[in-house]
């Protein structure tokens, strides 16, 4: 790689990949696995108008990491703490839209602000600090791993539980009701899957950049699909390739993973507009014909 | 849509009330919204139920769909006490325009009506089947994998309809199925009701507004006005006298070949 002006080496470098490759193992089973849940979850964040309310969970999640980075314990669990306690708090007062979205707007700068003081007073290593915020520039040891694996088993598992009531509750709340459906139970049993799918995301891609794995997948699979299954699909593939994609351009680089993945997913959902716009223009609703069997 | 020959009620064998209020009085704290109502539905009978916003028309239907408890009174379907989910009873939602981002087809609407309430990842055997029978039978057939959103209103009312009746319900609850649709997809909708009761037995409550489409169809009135709930015929319950009676201020019901006008109502602050 030739560098003129910048030095472009910093931020695409394929030298000695394998060798790097064996260091970025643990991150890349890490982040698929996160980034497949993101990619499940990221259609009802959508269908159930979310983004902002994940954003605000990410902002607690940061400042529950922070405190466990100052207190010395498990970064992890402070972030899950953080998470569970925002997405509860925004799950049981933030029932309406605009209720919610002023609630988040509240407890954001709160989150931002306790993480703020807990990194001003911890002495560690600086990495760490902005590793939360903007995402790790590589490596994830083999418990935190687990821990994270751990937590994308239970959201998967849980979301095969009640994928289809879940999914009539968010497209078709009235109804929904009164086929006897505990609307408000899961809309709670949700936000919890979701601070904790946050929680995880936050160890590979950091606080502030969550939102490219569970608002921009399934923001460009609406673009190009109007199947609920296709959509899903197409999302978890998105966060996915994104995610992947991003460690392994990431490698060889000084840079963290995260504007690789963030640029792989603006990319992705790029293509996807121009490709929907096309669509609607040529008459997307140009109707099948009367089924044939 | 072919409207069958009428079928005698007694054709039915299950005679029993549908659905049944007795004495049945609404309160929300300080405000009554009706008080000591009695109503016996019969199956295939088509039931309008009319009066100003906020009288209380869609509370009855959470009543009758258990979502709301009645302050006093009785309420059954088909002689069981109202429970949450009833599959006896289908429900078509007041209209909220679709977004067409939402990522539902009417396929996807109509399958969740079938196994939307059931937990787990299994399948639902003949499903399919059972959401192409449904499209059909509301004629949905050729736009079921367009995007919802991108449907008419008439359109996206047959979509709804064919979901209510995934259950096979012999009460259907319609919550202005009417609204913002013009005069050509009102017809449609009332016929496609219509011809479902008659075939199926199956009893169709109709909060609604508009009148005129549906007065061919109705067999009954259900008027729910501030001043007292009254039941009968369309032709006892629109007149002049009633409603003046019902809204303690002048009303005039007027009669033309197309249909009946109500005037004065303009001068009612819930209109």
């Amino acid at each position: 790689m030739v560098a003129a002006g910048a030095d472009w080496s910093r931020v695409i470098n394929f030298d000695d990949y394998g060798s790097l490759f064996e260091l970025a193992r643990n991150s890349l089973i890490a982040g698929i696995a996160v980034a497949l849940v993101a990619g499940l979850l990221s259609p009802f964040v959508m269908t159930r108008d979310l983004p902002f309310a994940v954003h605000g969970i990410s902002e607690l999640s940061f400042a529950g990491a922070a405190g466990a980075l100052l207190l010395g314990t498990s970064v992890v669990l402070g972030s899950i703490a953080g998470s569970l306690i925002a997405a509860l708090l925004v799950g049981a007062l933030g029932t309406r839209a605009r209720d919610r979205n002023s609630l988040v707007g509240v407890l954001m700068p709160f989150g931002l602000g306790l993480g703020v003081l807990f990194l001003a007073l911890y002495e560690g290593r600086a990495a760490n600090k902005f590793g939360l915020l903007t995402g790790q520039i590589i490596a994830v040891e083999d418990t935190k791993m687990g821990a994270l694996l751990c937590i994308c088993g239970v959201v998967a598992a849980v979301m095969a539980l009640i994928w289809r009531p879940l999914t009539f509750a968010s497209v078709d709340p009235d109804v929904a009701v009164a086929r006897g459906i505990n609307v408000r139970a899961l809309s709670i049993v949700f936000m919890l899957l979701l601070g904790l799918t946050i929680a995880a995301a936050i160890q590979i891609i950091g606080a502030l950049l969550v939102l490219a794995l569970l608002c921009t997948p399934a923001a460009a699979a609406m673009q190009v699909s109007a199947s609920a299954r296709n959509i899903t699909l197409l999302s978890v593939t998105f966060s996915t390739v994104s995610m992947g994609g991003g460690i392994l351009l990431a490698l060889g680089s000084e840079v963290p993973i995260s504007p690789y993945v963030t640029t792989l997913s603006f990319g992705i959902y790029a293509v996807c507009r121009v490709i929907g716009i096309q669509r609607t223009r040529q008459g997307w609703a140009a109707r099948p014909q009367p089924a044939t069997s | 849509m072919t409207l069958t020959e009428a079928v005698a009620p007694s054709r039915v064998a299950d005679v029993s009330a549908v659905l049944s209020l007795r004495d049945a009085s609404l309160h929300y704290g300080e405000r009554h919204l009706w008080e000591h109502l009695d109503l016996e539905l019969a199956p295939g009978e088509f039931l309008a139920v009319l009066g100003p916003n906020g009288a209380g028309k869609t509370s009855l239907l959470r009543v009758v769909l258990g979502l709301t408890a009645l302050t006093a009174g009785h309420v059954e379907i088909g002689g069981l006490p109202v429970s949450r989910g009833n599959r006896l009873v289908g429900y078509v939602p007041q209209h909220h325009a679709l977004s067409s981002a939402s990522g539902l087809r009417p396929r996807d609407l109509v399958r969740l009506g079938v196994d939307g309430h059931r937990w787990g990842p299994g399948r639902t055997p003949g499903a399919r089947a059972r959401v192409d029978e449904l499209l059909a039978a509301v004629g949905a057939t050729s736009y079921a994998d367009a995007p919802l959103g991108l449907l008419s209103g008439g359109e996206q009312q047959r979509v709804r309809i064919a979901q209510a009746l995934a259950t096979d319900p012999r009460l259907l609850l319609c919550d202005e199925p009417l609204l913002s649709l013009d005069i050509a997809h009102q017809q449609g909708v009332v016929a496609l009701l219509d011809a479902r009761r008659r075939e199926h037995g199956t009893a169709v409550v109709m909060v609604t507004h508009e009148i005129n489409p549906i007065l061919p169809v109705v067999d009954r009135v259900l008027f729910v006005a501030p001043h007292g709930v009254r039941l009968g015929t369309p032709g006892e319950i629109l007149t002049s006298a009633v409603l003046t009676e019902l809204y303690r201020t002048p009303v005039e019901v007027v009669r033309t070949s197309s249909g009946i006008a109500i005037l004065g109502l303009h001068t009612l602050p819930e209109h």
